[in-house]
């Protein structure tokens, strides 16, 4: 199937351009790009998850956030038109899960909640709203009653909600 | 063999339905399967391990039903392999069973069989089931290597089609042994075709699946390598080209595809513009857009009905301007007809154009096409209707399928805001700090409305408070009635008064006011509106709904208003007709006394001097087209002074003014969605009201979408930030088409109540000298139609007709009705009991600790394991065949000591007798034989077959 490799190549070619920008002149020889970098992008630039989206899509050994050329088309498939509510759902769970656990307990809530108000004190809530708040998340979507949300939960809530798959997206 | 039993067998084979041909030449088939079991029961190591139960004839008998069953079974299961639901197996296994049941009996009467083969038989019958249980479990390749039978066929287990199955049979119902290399290679074909068919729907679906790329990659990479390789492999002779050539086919087809989609979203106008848009504000903004583009798409098609149906054949087949009264300015207004202030008011030349109605001919026919334009200017008129109609409601009824279960909402209002409510399009540092404080507005909000609905103080006042908003704005909304009555009654005036002596404000009042009263009232409403106090979700709603209201009502005055005008101009006109037609009288009677002749001419005038009626079709047009133009005017400038201006002041005197601009009063300007939305809702409304009496306006409309189209999101990208309010974009779709639906209806109205009450002007427009718009239509039955038409028009018209058909209509309704709530309790019956078994789902699994497959896809996912090899999903095709080969030779060494036993030779004769039955010889015989001999590979296979001699009896 030599023309349809050729034409995967072609489809990669923005995308490899974007991905080799971001490699500058003296490391064009490293496979992989720091997260400082991948950071820089406008479309991740003011996105409060960037840093949990590199980690997550990162493959590196050091778990310092860089990323492959393979894990940059990761992330973009991940977070393209085509990728089903399925596979958003999952990248979202694991973006979300910031303890790298498996489940979002009450601190993963926290920091989630933290990365939505923005990094600045004023819009930060009270430590009193902030419990009223998880509280409520979790007797929302913690269907077993453990304390945590685990995929299958956090699935089911994303499976009923509107504009998930729509605002799940980044656009190169 | 008795015939008798064999029809039996038919019959039975018909009862159930399946495969008659394959079972009914059971006696062949059975001595031929017979023989080849004797001989795998040698071959089985196992076989005589596990026999030793002495039985009885009638034992055999039963044991042989038993023994069949599974290794049909088997055979069935490669047959339906594609298709691996277990009920379908599971009938296909019973209905064996009955074939068989028959085919051992019979059996049983053509020879006797001794112990000892039944102890071979119960041995290999405990393997062929051993095998079946395994197939059950296992992947089908496993099943191939487990098989001590090594029957070819089911090694190759996939058999993909009848005719493949077929093929094998015929084979097999030769002597067995001799399997031909057409069938042989065909048994591999049918698996690698399979395989392959595997690999490429992995290939198809592999990006949905929640792998690393690492790993996709290498699987895709293996999958292509193995489709490439075996492609071009299968098929033989002709088939092969054939197939070789469908493949490529295939390719390029999917290559084309590909690239037409390409092109097909490409062809998608302002999509880049929309992304860019959509990247910065969140995709509720790009909402707006995308409606924009559709209504502009909508428009397009109204204004191609319009232009070629009409306008067009008026232009090209007409008569041309300045030939008759309708199509020439009047003398009084000619000196000033090009006049750039009365072009603006769409008078002179304007007034006389093919834009309004005025201008058309009421000639039956136009041209050497005889083109009838009066019935189709009526047709498109009342067409441009129903094509929105049904665009509106298609789109409605999509994006209803596309919205899925609104029925939870409020179920998950917290985690939504949770986890749902970043938009990851937002690239722009300003909206990120935007939707911070709005996500953190409303965390706050939600907070405090859970803690409202506990406590609910001072009811009283906030009833109290609600009344009166409403009370207030009733107040408004009445007043802003009024006042456009008032200013229409007095722009009535102000016509009949000398053109010359009223200012610009005189004349443009009422576009004025309407225009002034949308701009000022919606802030209003909004401010009153924080009296209530209610949750800004509701808020939103209320005010839409007031919004709409007000221009509803406005729209609706003026509509009042222009209907007087309207009457007043048919009383006018009725005057200048009876003037007219008594002038005409005159000229006769005393043209005729002059000149004392019958044949008499048109009277000589030139068209700029007849006297004309005032023609209330084409001012009701202009005041639509002036109404239009005149809110374009307002959009455009509040654009411009609203959110332009205001954007440079903010910015750039921030440097030198007391206080920070950006952050205190003014700021910069919020793009309005819903309010443009509402905007463009009503705009809308009025081309659908005015496109009948003026068919420019459709056109106009056009250009005013093109051109907000790049001014809006010029102006939404350079001087705007992102409403704070989040009016989500998915579910709102249909409450925008929603209410275009209604302001669709509701233009509606006006326009087919005068086609079909008031009588058309009697000197301009396609309808003049009828008593009615709708006679055209008639004129056409009448004229233009065979007469039995005409007779089925009368009885179709006939009121005895369509009350039954109004019936009917209304009980269907009520049908549907009914049937679609009973598809809503079902649905929801069903949601409830998902949420049980998910409950219970759950419950199970926290119990067992039990990690399921998407579990493990996750774990997969974490980044210390995803490094790792893919698990081997995929069997590796050559173990399995080596394996699979390895397999086979024993038994293919003992085979000859089978074939030396009494019984084998007695099995041949049988053969040998069997073997002239054209039923036999035709139609396909006992899987199992068959399939050994499919099962070989290509060279062992035919040498085998000629070496024991075994005559094949093919076809």
């Amino acid at each position: 199937m030599g023309t349809t490799a050729s034409q995967l190549g072609k489809d990669l070619l923005s995308e490899y351009q974007r991905f080799s920008e971001l490699l500058s002149k003296e490391d064009r020889n490293l496979t992989s790009v720091p997260m400082e970098k991948v950071l820089s992008l406008p479309e991740l630039k003011s996105n409060p998850f960037r840093k949990r989206i590199c980690h997550v899509f990162s493959t590196s050994d050091m778990k310092d956030g860089s990323l492959t050329f393979e894990d940059f088309l990761d992330l973009l498939s991940a977070f393209s038109d085509s990728a089903t509510l399925e596979i958003k759902s999952h990248y979202a769970f694991r973006i979300f899960d910031f303890d790298d656990d498996g489940t979002l307990d009450g601190g993963d809530l926290e920091k989630l909640v933290n990365c939505l108000t923005g990094e600045t004190e004023d819009s930060r809530l009270t430590p009193e709203e902030m419990r009223q708040l998880i509280s409520n998340i979790l007797e929302e979507s913690d269907i077993d009653k453990d304390g945590t949300v685990n995929l299958s939960e956090f699935q089911h809530v994303i499976s009923r909600s509107p504009d998930f798959v729509s605002s799940f997206k980044i656009v190169l | 063999m008795p015939s008798q039993k064999k029809n039996d067998i038919a019959i039975r084979m018909e009862d159930v339905g399946i495969e008659i041909d394959g079972e009914l030449d059971s006696g062949s088939e059975d001595e031929a399967r017979r023989r080849d079991r004797n001989r795998k029961a040698k071959a089985s190591p196992r076989a005589g391990g596990r026999n030793g139960k002495p039985a009885t004839s009638e034992d055999e008998e039963e044991e042989e039903d038993q023994d069949e069953a599974p290794r049909k079974r088997a055979r069935k299961k490669k047959a339906s392999a594609q298709d691996s639901e277990e009920e379908e197996e599971e009938d296909d296994r019973s209905v064996k069973r009955k074939g068989t049941k028959a085919a051992g009996r019979k059996k049983k009467a053509v020879e006797e069989e001794s112990e000892e083969s039944e102890e071979e038989e119960r041995g290999k019958k405990k393997k062929g089931r051993k095998v079946t249980n395994k197939k059950q479990k296992d992947e089908q390749n496993k099943e191939k290597k487990g098989d001590a039978k090594g029957k070819g066929g089911k090694d190759k287990g996939n058999v993909k089609d009848k005719k493949n199955k077929n093929g094998k049979y015929s084979s097999s119902s030769s002597s067995g042994e001799s399997g031909d290399e057409d069938s042989l290679s065909e048994g591999e074909m049918a698996s690698l075709k399979e395989e392959v068919e595997e690999k490429k729907k992995l290939i198809a679906t592999l990006r949905n699946k929640p792998w690393r790329m690492k790993r996709r990659l290498k699987l895709l990479k293996e999958c292509q390598a193995f489709v490439e390789k075996f492609e071009g492999a299968l098929g033989k002779g002709k088939g092969r080209k054939l197939y070789a050539y469908k493949v490529m086919m295939a390719k390029k087809m999917i290559k084309f595809n590909r690239d037409f989609d390409n092109f097909k979203t490409a062809c998608i106008p302002w999509e880049r513009k929309i992304k860019e848009v959509e990247s910065h504000f969140g995709s509720s903004v790009a909402s707006y857009f995308i409606f924009l583009r559709w209504m502009y798409g909508l428009n397009l098609v109204l204004f191609a009905f319009m232009f070629g149906l009409v306008v067009l054949p008026e232009v090209m087949m007409g008569l041309p301007y300045g030939s008759i009264a309708r199509k020439t300015v009047p003398r009084a207004e000619q000196e000033r007809a090009m006049d750039i202030s009365v072009l603006l008011d769409f008078g002179g030349y304007c007034k006389y154009s093919i834009l309004f109605y005025g201008f058309y001919n009421d000639e039956r026919t136009i041209g050497v096409l005889q083109f009838r334009l009066p019935l189709s200017y009526l047709l498109v008129g009342v067409g441009i209707f129903g094509y929105s109609l049904m665009v509106v409601i298609r789109t409605m009824a999509r994006n209803s399928d596309e919205g899925g279960d609104g029925g939870d909402d409020g179920q998950f209002t917290f985690a939504f805001k949770m986890f749902t409510s970043w938009d990851y399009l937002i690239g722009n540092p300003e909206t990120a700090d935007n939707k911070y404080a709005s996500i953190t507005t409303s965390f706050k909000e939600s907070i405090v409305d859970e803690q409202e609905n506990q406590k609910d103080e001072n009811i009283h006042l906030r009833r109290f408070l609600r009344v009166l908003a409403n009370f207030l704005i009733l107040c408004s909304l009445g007043g802003s009635g009024f006042l456009i009555y008032f200013v229409v009654k007095r722009s009535q005036e102000f016509a009949n008064l000398d053109q010359d002596e009223l200012s610009w404000f005189e004349k443009n009042e009422v576009e004025f006011v309407m225009s002034l009263l949308g701009l000022v009232c919606p802030p209003l409403f909004e401010t009153i509106a924080e009296l209530e106090e209610y949750h800004p979700r509701i808020a939103l709603k209320w005010q839409l709904g007031r919004i709409f209201a007000l221009f509803l009502g406005n729209l609706y005055t003026f509509l009042f208003a222009l209907f007087d005008e309207v009457n007043a101009k048919l009383e006018k006109e009725k005057s200048i007709r009876n003037a007219t037609i008594w002038g005409l009288n005159e000229y006769y009677s005393n043209y005729s006394s002059y000149h004392n002749t019958t044949d008499i001419p048109p009277p000589d005038i030139h068209p700029a001097d007849v006297i004309r009626g005032p023609c209330w079709e084409t001012a009701v047009g202009i005041e639509f087209v002036k109404l239009t133009v005149s809110d374009i005017q307002v959009t455009y400038m509040t654009i411009l002074i609203g959110d332009f201006l205001r954007a440079m002041i903010v910015r750039f005197l921030n440097y030198c003014w007391c206080w920070d601009l950006e952050a205190g009063f003014p700021s910069y300007g919020e793009f309005d969605i819903s309010g443009n939305v509402l905007g463009l809702i009503f705009n809308q409304g009025m081309i659908w009201m005015g496109a009948f009496y003026a068919p420019g306006l459709v056109g106009l409309n056009v250009l005013r979408l093109l051109t907000s189209m790049y001014y809006q999101s010029w102006a939404v990208m350079s001087c705007n930030v992102p409403h704070e309010r989040v009016f989500k974009a998915s579910k709102s779709n249909n409450f925008y088409m929603g209410l275009l639906l209604l302001v669709l209806f509701l233009s509606l109205l006006p326009v087919v109540y005068t086609i079909m009450t008031l009588p058309p002007s009697f000197d301009c427009g396609p309808f003049s000298g009828r008593e009615q718009m709708y006679n055209v239509v008639m004129e056409t039955i009448e004229n233009d139609l065979p007469a039995f038409i005409g007779n089925i028009f009368t009885y179709a018209t006939n009121p005895g007709l369509i009350l039954p058909a109004v019936l009917l209509m209304v009980l269907a309704i009520y049908y549907l009705n009914a049937t679609s709530k009973n598809y809503q309790n079902a649905n929801l019956e069903l949601k409830k009991k998902m949420q049980m078994a998910r409950d219970e789902e759950k419950n199970r699994r926290n119990n067992k600790e039990n990690t399921n497959q998407v579990m493990q896809d996750l774990e997969d996912l974490l980044p210390n394991r995803s490094l790792l090899p893919p698990a081997a999903e995929e069997e590796n095709p050559p173990p399995d065949k080596v394996r699979e080969k390895g397999s086979k030779s024993p038994k293919v060494a003992k085979r000859p000591g089978a074939a030396a036993n009494g019984k084998g030779v007695n099995l041949q004769n049988d053969v040998s007798l069997a073997a002239p039955n054209p039923k036999a010889a035709v139609t396909h015989p006992p899987g199992p034989r068959g399939l050994s001999g499919n099962a070989r590979g290509p060279p062992p296979g035919p040498v085998r077959g000629r070496g024991r001699g075994t005559p094949p009896p093919r076809h």
